[in-house]
């Protein structure tokens, strides 16, 4: 265990590189490339229109010292037990600062043909879902990753138990870095449930860098449920690369709660007709926190609906970011888009920025996208009251209603539930609502 | 039951109600027709105390205290009920979450218990088969994707769990087919009672073969140029309200 690499606040990405070398041959060309393509462009700024509203200085100005070997610190079974979702009914793989932690881990049996274990050196497919993209953390990710989550659910198989992915932050230092990886393959007509939660059991400016893969085959129905509630001075940026086969039905959920800086990258890719995709996503920020979810709808093929639905409610100085391309390619007939976003706005201070954006090469389509930044709704407000609820019952109703509607959406019962009155008592106690 | 005099309202510089008068006792129902842009809508407004209407004039007497004083939760708590004619959609808010907390705020305000879950769902699923409204319209968020006759038999179902003294139902008629309006109608007549009265607003005589009004009133301009009973909505039926309009100039 080589803990020199990890803590040592002076290495440049070049250098900190040394302590990858160990980690497989096989990944090396992937690394490598990684490193290359980081080297080049160092991280994004303003002036990349990606990046238009998310300024990164906080992160860049940290030191850069990815977790290369495990720190030695875990949290003891209970206090997971104790944490979001910690009780869930899943198979549970547990990630200590970016590094698989085998006896917090408990895997049930899952029958043949299914796969749940880290990833390891497991060199698969690994970045052919995300090689195409330019996004500098997806290379710093190829570089740098140590263990993530390895899901294969074979043809026709079902996952006995929902899979839940935690990955904890244990990490006392500024600018320790988590690169986590995960592949994730749903065979033809497979079925499963993933639920991955981010959290922080350390209060420093740590980063979490995780890259997704994601390969939906045909007929397949995959439910995954994203939950992001790191520290308030936590940096996490995620990429998810989803490759939709043929009659898929696909729905992700992120819910980003937590984090002084959160980017979601998600990158659909819909590649045979007939699938059903659904992004739903809720952001609470306040202080100085920032919420971005950035995505694109590549419609590849005819006959697919996709929908979106981001909901943000802004209290403090915080800012929410919105940015979501549907791309309907030539061919792509009788493509059904939707796309909202609605920031809810509690203080003069928080700020949303919201961009659709649709770029339609086929002629027989339904796109659609709305925004809506605002207070909440008078005439919604007056009709409660005139029920009889008084205007501040009527605003936290509302309210409620406004998270709700994105909470309702995740179908697992126990994970809909428990988010219900998370949502709820974190509006509660630490939003203002009157 | 409410007395309303020389009311006169509008909105920002524009005067829309030019002093009414009004006087309704438990046990009456009233018509109130009228042409579009006659003030119909905006003396419902008025009366639920909707932001943006001014009142420049006059005074609404209910049950001995003015109404118009009232916050619209008070108005409502006190028994007065408004159908409205655009109901409002309430996405991610669930049906009977919204109204059982309706009828709780009510209850408490009358001094009764609060009525428990199995209670009120006892209550409000016998409501809805007499409005032949299917029980999963509860797990639904309010009126959010609803049709419009489904908005208004919704706002029949919350006033028949409201049991409003004073009902004020404005052009809850407006887009129904003649079943659903049969239906809302006998919503509305099995409310009736001798405690309780009954303020229709509506812009056609149709509504009224099914919800008989003892008094039907005529606003034209902001006033109310005619009172009779319910021969008169007969009449403008067959001669329209020019006639009337003339009359009064």
């Amino acid at each position: 265990m080589s803990q020199a690499a990890a803590t040592d606040p002076a290495a440049t990405p070049v250098e900190a590189f040394a302590a990858m070398e160990q980690n497989g041959a096989a990944l090396m060309p992937l690394r490598k490339a990684g490193l290359a393509r980081f080297s080049e462009s160092g991280y994004p700024s303003l002036n990349d229109e990606d990046w238009r509203f998310t300024n990164l200085k906080p992160l860049t100005e940290l030191p850069f010292c990815p977790v290369t070997a495990p720190l030695g610190q875990a949290p003891g079974p209970e206090q997971l037990d104790s944490l979001t979702f910690g009780r869930l009914d899943a198979d549970r793989l547990v990630f200590v600062d970016g590094h698989f932690n085998a006896d917090l881990s408990q895997i049930a049996d899952q029958p043949s043909g299914v796969t749940v274990s880290n990833l390891g050196r497991f060199e698969g497919e690994l970045g052919s879902l995300s090689g195409g993209d330019d996004n500098p953390f997806v290379a710093l990710n190829d570089a740098f990753f140590t263990d993530g989550a390895l899901i294969q659910i074979g043809d026709g198989q079902r996952l006995a138990k929902p899979v839940q992915l935690l990955f904890v932050t244990t990490a006392n230092a500024e600018g320790e870095a988590a690169h986590i990886r995960n592949w994730i393959t749903a065979g033809a007509n497979s079925h499963g449930t993933i639920i991955e939660s981010h959290l922080s059991l350390g209060q420093a400016a740590t980063v979490t860098n995780v890259v997704t893969e994601t390969r939906v085959g045909d007929g397949a129905n995959v439910e995954h449920i994203k939950f992001q509630d790191q520290s308030a001075r936590a940096f996490h940026l995620a990429s998810l690369h989803s490759e939709l086969g043929r009659d898929a039905r696909y729905a992700f959920h992120s819910i980003a709660l937590g984090s002084r800086l959160s980017r979601n990258n998600l990158r659909m890719r819909l590649a045979g007709p007939g699938i059903e995709c659904v992004l739903n996503g809720l952001t609470m920020t306040r202080g100085q926190q920032l919420a971005d979810h950035h995505m694109i709808v590549d419609h590849a093929a005819p006959h697919c609906d996709s929908h979106e639905y981001f909901n943000g409610i802004l209290d403090g100085q915080s800012r929410g970011v919105f940015h979501g391309r549907i791309l309907v390619r030539p061919g792509a007939q009788k493509t059904d888009a939707k796309q909202t976003n609605k920031n809810l706005i509690l203080s003069d201070d928080a700020t949303a920025n919201t961009k659709p954006q649709l770029e339609i090469y086929a002629d027989d389509v339904k796109c659609t996208h709305g925004a809506t930044i605002g207070e909440m709704d008078d005439d919604a407000i007056f009709y409660l009251r005139a029920r009889g609820l008084d205007a501040c019952t009527a605003r936290r109703m509302l309210m409620h209603g406004f998270v709700g509607e994105i909470v309702e959406r995740i179908r697992h019962d126990a994970v809909r539930e428990e988010l219900d009155a998370l949502v709820w008592n974190r509006l509660e106690t630490e939003h203002q609502l009157d | 039951m409410l007395q309303i005099k020389k009311l006169q309202a509008g909105i920002e510089d524009k005067r829309i109600l030019k002093g009414i008068d009004l006087s309704v006792n438990a046990g009456e129902v009233h018509a109130i027709m009228g042409p579009n842009g006659s003030g119909k809508s905006t003396l419902a407004s008025v009366l639920a105390g909707r932001d943006g209407y001014d009142v420049t004039g006059g005074e609404a007497i209910y049950n001995g205290s003015d109404l118009l004083d009232l916050a619209p939760e008070e108005r409502a708590r006190e028994g007065v009920f408004i159908a409205f004619q655009y109901p409002v959609e309430i996405p991610g808010v669930n049906s009977a979450y919204f109204l059982r907390s309706a009828v709780n705020a009510v209850r408490t305000h009358r001094g009764e218990a609060e009525l428990d879950a199995m209670s009120f769902l006892k209550a409000v699923k016998e409501k809805m088969k007499e409005l032949g409204l299917s029980e999963e319209f509860l797990k639904r968020p309010v009126n959010a994707g609803f049709s419009g006759g489904e908005k208004k038999r919704n706002e029949i179902l919350q006033m028949a769990m409201l049991n409003p003294r004073l009902a004020v139902l404005d052009e809850t008629d407006s887009g129904l087919d003649i079943d659903a309006l049969r239906i809302v109608a006998d919503g509305v007549n099995r409310l009736r009672g001798r405690d309780n009265a009954q303020v229709v607003i509506t812009h056609y005589q149709r509504l009224l073969d099914y919800i008989v009004p003892d008094f039907v009133h005529v606003l034209h301009d902001g006033r109310i140029i005619k009172s009779g009973d319910k021969s008169l909505a007969i009449e403008l039926e067959e001669k329209g309200y020019d006639w009337l309009a003339k009359e009064a100039a």
